[in-house]
C-alpha cells in the first residue's frame, strides 16, 4: 500500500497546499514514492513506442505527401485534397512548400526541401533528421511503424487496464469537479504562466492543466491515432466495418491520423519543456527510480 | 545542490537513451536482430486479422462513389514481347495457366472465363503509398477455378506470375531492382467470396495500365497485392522457389507479404 500513499491526498487539497503560505512550516525532506512502477514501465514503452511511431510516420507520409476527404483520392483524383506539400522550380535551388486549405506557406528548409545529411538538397516531405529510417524508406518505415503500434496498443491497454483496476485513472488523470471551476483553472494558468510549481505535498499530485493535458492525450488523441490507424488498413476494414464508417472514409481517416499525430507532436514538446522548467533531474528521476523528496524547499 | 551519487545515476539513466536515440535510430534499423523482431509484428497482424475478420467483406459502393478516374500505378504497358504479342492480337493467344499442386492442370482463354459466374464488385483500391481510388471490377471467383483444378494436399499459398518485368519505383525508395513481378496469397484469402480475377474496370474490359488482360483482385489486402498482366497461377506449399523467396515482388523488396495493413 505504500505506493497509494499519496493517492489519498485528494487533488483539492493538493492544490491548495500550493497556495499555502505556511511554507516555513513545511516538513523536513523526505523520499516518497511518486510513481507506481506499472506506470513507470509504460511511461518509457510508451514513450518509444511514440517517438518510433513519429518518426516512422513521417517517413511514410513522404510517400505520398497529400491529405483528402472521404473515402477516396489520389494525384488523379483531388476534388477533396485539403493538404500537400511539395518542392517547386528552379531545380537548381528549389523552393519547399505546404499548402493547407488553399494557401501556400514557404518552408524551404523544413518542409517539401531541406538539407541531406551531406548536405545537398533534398526533396522530401520531412528532413531526414525527422524521419525514420533517415532516408526514404517505405518498406522499413512501414515495418517499424506497425511494430511499435503493437507496443503502443497492448502497453496502452496495460496502463488503462492497471488505470481502472486501481482507481488511480479516476484520482490522478481526471480533473476533478473542484479543479473545472473558472476561478481554478485561471489559477492554475497563472501559475504555470508564472513558472511556479508546486512544492511539498501538492507536487505529489496533478495541477488541473496537467490532468487535462494527460486525459487528453491518453484518452483522445492516442484511441483517435489507434482507431484512424486501423481505419487505414483494408484487412481491419473488412473485420470491423464501422471503423472507417466512423471517420467517414479511409482517407478522411488518413487526414485525421496526421491531425491527431501533430496534436500528440505537440503535447511531447510542451510536456518535455515544462519538465525542463520544472526541475529535469528531479521530474525525470522520479519517473525511472519512482521516487521523489518533497518537503524543504521542495 | 551538491550531486549526490544517486543523482549522477539517475543523470546517466536518463541520458544514456537519448544518446543512443540520437546516435543509434538509423543505424538501428539496419541491424539483423532488430530487423527479426521487428518484422514479427507482420506475423502477428496476420493472425490477428484472421482471428477477428477471417470472413469479413470488404466494404462495397455505389455507382456514385466510383473514382473519375482510377489511377494506374507501376507498369502502365509491359515490354515484355510475349506480352506485346498477345496484346497485338487482341489476347485472343492468351491463355491462363493453373498449375502445380492441382488434381487437373487447367489452361483457360478468356472466353472460357467469362463462361463462368461472373462477379463483379464496386471496392476501394488502397495503394501502400498512402492514396485510394474507387473501381468496379468483373471477373469470375478464383475459388471457382482453384475448386475445378482440385488443389492436392499440402496446397498453402496460391501465387500469380505475370508479364510484367517490373522496372522498379524510385518514388518507394529502399530497394529497388527490376525483376518479374509475382505475387501470393493464403487459402483464406484465395477462396475468399470478393477474390477474383478481373477482366473488366468500369465495364470496360480492362486497358494495358491497369493490367490487361486479367488482374487479381484480393479485396483486403493493399494494391500492390492486385497483380497485373495475369499469366499463370501456380498453387504451391512453399513460396521459396518463386522470385526472391518472399511471395512477391515487393515483399521481396522490404514490404509486408501479409498487406491487409
Amino acid at each position: 500500500m505504500v505506493a497509494l500513499g499519496n493517492g489519498r491526498q485528494t487533488a483539492d487539497s493538493a492544490a491548495m497546499a500550493s497556495t499555502a503560505p505556511a511554507l516555513d512550516a513545511a516538513p523536513p525532506p523526505r523520499r516518497v514514492l511518486r510513481h507506481h512502477w506499472l506506470v513507470r514501465v509504460t511511461h518509457w514503452l510508451n514513450a518509444a513506442a511514440i517517438i518510433i511511431l513519429l518518426m516512422t510516420g513521417l517517413n511514410i507520409f513522404g510517400a505520398h505527401p497529400r491529405l483528402y476527404w472521404g473515402h477516396a483520392g489520389s494525384v488523379d483524383q483531388g476534388e477533396r485534397l485539403w493538404l500537400e506539400t511539395g518542392a517547386s522550380p528552379p531545380w537548381r535551388n528549389p523552393s519547399g512548400w505546404i499548402e493547407i486549405c488553399g494557401t501556400r506557406f514557404d518552408t524551404t528548409g523544413l518542409i517539401g526541401v531541406s538539407a541531406s545529411p551531406t548536405g545537398s538538397r533534398s526533396m522530401v516531405a520531412f528532413p531526414h533528421w525527422a524521419t525514420l529510417p533517415a532516408m526514404r524508406d517505405l518498406a522499413t518505415a512501414r515495418r517499424w511503424h506497425f511494430f511499435a503500434a503493437w507496443v503502443l496498443i497492448l502497453n496502452g491497454l496495460a496502463w488503462l487496464g492497471f488505470g481502472l483496476a486501481s482507481g488511480r485513472l479516476a484520482r490522478d488523470i481526471l480533473p476533478s469537479r473542484a479543479q473545472l471551476t473558472r476561478a481554478h483553472l485561471w489559477h492554475d494558468i497563472v501559475e504555470h504562466a508564472r513558472l511556479r510549481f508546486p512544492k511539498g505535498q501538492a507536487a505529489l499530485s496533478y495541477a488541473a492543466l496537467q490532468r487535462l493535458a494527460y486525459a487528453g492525450v491518453a484518452l483522445v488523441l492516442i484511441p483517435v491515432v489507434i482507431l484512424t490507424g486501423l481505419a487505414m488498413s483494408p484487412g481491419m476494414d473488412a473485420a470491423w466495418p464501422w471503423l472507417d464508417a466512423l471517420w467517414g472514409g479511409r482517407q478522411s481517416a488518413r487526414s485525421v491520423h496526421f491531425i491527431a499525430m501533430a496534436a500528440i507532436a505537440g503535447f511531447i514538446v510542451l510536456h518535455l519543456a515544462l519538465v525542463l522548467l520544472s526541475g529535469p533531474v528531479r521530474q525525470i528521476g522520479a519517473m525511472v527510480t519512482g521516487r521523489m523528496t518533497i518537503g524543504g524547499d521542495r | 545542490m551538491r550531486p549526490t551519487p544517486v543523482v549522477q545515476r539517475r543523470q546517466l539513466l536518463t541520458a544514456l537513451p537519448a544518446a543512443l536515440a540520437l546516435t543509434g535510430c538509423d543505424a538501428i534499423t539496419r541491424n539483423p536482430t532488430a530487423r527479426a523482431i521487428v518484422e514479427s509484428g507482420e506475423q502477428a497482424t496476420w493472425r490477428w486479422q484472421r482471428v477477428v475478420g477471417r470472413d469479413g467483406l470488404a466494404r462495397e459502393f455505389s455507382a456514385a462513389d466510383i473514382s473519375p478516374v482510377f489511377k494506374a500505378n507501376g507498369t502502365k504497358r509491359p515490354g515484355n514481347p510475349e506480352w506485346q504479342r498477345l496484346a497485338a492480337g487482341g489476347f485472343a493467344d492468351w491463355r491462363l495457366k493453373i498449375s502445380g499442386l492441382v488434381g487437373r492442370e487447367l489452361s483457360l482463354s478468356l472466353a472460357d472465363l467469362a463462361r463462368l459466374p461472373q462477379r463483379t464488385q464496386i471496392t476501394r483500391h488502397d495503394c501502400v503509398e498512402g492514396w485510394s481510388a474507387i473501381g468496379q471490377w468483373t471477373g469470375p471467383a478464383l475459388s471457382q477455378l482453384l475448386k475445378a483444378a482440385a488443389l492436392r494436399d499440402g496446397a498453402r499459398y496460391i501465387v500469380f506470375l505475370c508479364a510484367d518485368d517490373y522496372g522498379a519505383e524510385a518514388a518507394k525508395g529502399g530497394l529497388q531492382s527490376a525483376s518479374r513481378y509475382y505475387e501470393s496469397i493464403d487459402l483464406v484469402d484465395a477462396f475468399h467470396p470478393q477474390t477474383i480475377l478481373a477482366h473488366s474496370l468500369n465495364n470496360a474490359p480492362i486497358d494495358a495500365a491497369h493490367g490487361a488482360p486479367l488482374r487479381l483482385r484480393v479485396e483486403r489486402q493493399l494494391g500492390y497485392k492486385q497483380a497485373k498482366y495475369l499469366m499463370q497461377i501456380v498453387v504451391a506449399d512453399s513460396l521459396a522457389p518463386f522470385g526472391g523467396g518472399k511471395g512477391g515482388y515487393w515483399p521481396d523488396r522490404g514490404y509486408e507479404w501479409y498487406a491487409g495493413t
